[in-house]
């Protein structure tokens, strides 16, 4: 009998771990960045370039780094998100417009809209290599201490926003 | 004229090596270095491909900051450790052994391990097997010997 169940369970056991292995997004490695401490910098914001921006200035609140560009095609898709989620007012979206040119990158905001509560500009892209930032758009969730809690990697959708970054935002303030 | 034209086509290759040389960096001692470090880093965006082969602007601007930290006196294993703290272990085509590496380690000695202990305990269920099985009576060995005459 064990000679046909055997055969059986490790199909099965096979099975599962090469289905997991097919919804896996090999692109996403998991950030060791997560549950350190947001790396300080200094950077001009976007559309008033000799005003500065650091993380230090959002020191007693929840915020989302969305790290963007105008040259990046998914940030298209996750912008309508964006729009939506800053006009709730639950939580200060800041952009990071990664290594673009400063006018593309206030072109793209006056024509399809601002979520940002501010921009700021990374056109070298010094600032998104200490974020460990690889693909565009890339969102993180950063607690009033200043702690990075949540990287998402890849455009943020209704499914990921609902589900996993709102309630972890709501958690973070309630702290 | 002929042999002028072809002098001159033999010259052209000359010309044709333009673009793609500004990632050279003025000193070949750092770039040497750095290329060697590169191979030892995955390409995040590609993957399967080291950062020194590759052409996406990532790897352009990981090569970028090595050259930089070096031009800087940066030693090999602090870009390394800088580049791991940033994008984690799965940058290194050579993943170091520690606690959360272990388990890919260890596991194809386990397999084997249990692959090994599973063979013994067959083998030896086969030789009590064998040894159980009643030997042939003197009668039917002669009848054997008397066929295979």
């Amino acid at each position: 009998m064990i000679r046909f169940i055997l055969p059986f369970v490790i199909f099965v056991i096979l099975s599962v771990f090469l289905y997991k292995g097919l919804g896996r997004d090999t692109r996403e490695v998991p950030s060791p960045l997560v549950n350190k401490a947001a790396p300080a910098f200094v950077l001009p914001k976007l559309s008033e370039p000799d005003q500065k921006f650091s993380p230090a200035d959002m020191k007693g609140k929840v915020w989302l780094l969305n790290v963007w560009a105008s040259w990046c095609g998914a940030c298209k898709d996750e912008h309508p998100i964006l729009m939506e989620l800053s006009k709730q007012n639950i939580v200060h979206i800041i952009g990071l417009d990664y290594k673009d040119k400063r006018e593309d990158g206030e072109a793209t905001l006056q024509r399809a809209g601002d979520p940002y509560t501010l921009t700021i500009s990374d056109v070298d892209g010094k600032v998104g290599f200490d974020y460990g930032v690889y693909g565009v758009p890339e969102t993180y969730v950063i607690d009033k201490q200043g702690v990075i809690r949540y990287k998402l990697i890849g455009a943020v959708n209704p499914e990921n926003l609902t589900q996993t970054i709102l309630p972890l935002v709501k958690e973070l303030q309630a702290k | 004229m002929r042999y002028l034209l072809m002098a001159l086509l033999c010259l052209m290759p000359m010309f044709a090596h333009a673009g793609e040389a500004q990632d050279i960096a003025d000193d070949p001692v750092i770039e040497k270095r750095m290329m060697q470090l590169a191979e030892k880093v995955r390409c995040l965006v590609c993957q399967s491909e080291p950062v020194s082969n590759s052409h996406s602007d990532w790897s352009k601007d990981v090569r970028q900051i090595m050259r930089e930290k070096m031009k800087a006196g940066a030693t090999d294993q602090e870009i390394m450790d800088l580049l791991v703290e940033r994008f984690g272990k799965s940058v290194l085509f050579d993943p170091p052994v520690d606690k959360e590496t272990m388990p890919l380690w260890l596991a194809p000695f386990v397999l084997l391990l249990l692959g090994s202990a599973v063979l013994i305990y067959q083998l030896r269920k086969r030789k009590s097997r064998i040894a159980d099985e009643p030997s042939i009576s003197a009668e039917d060995a002669q009848r054997a010997a008397d066929l295979l005459k």
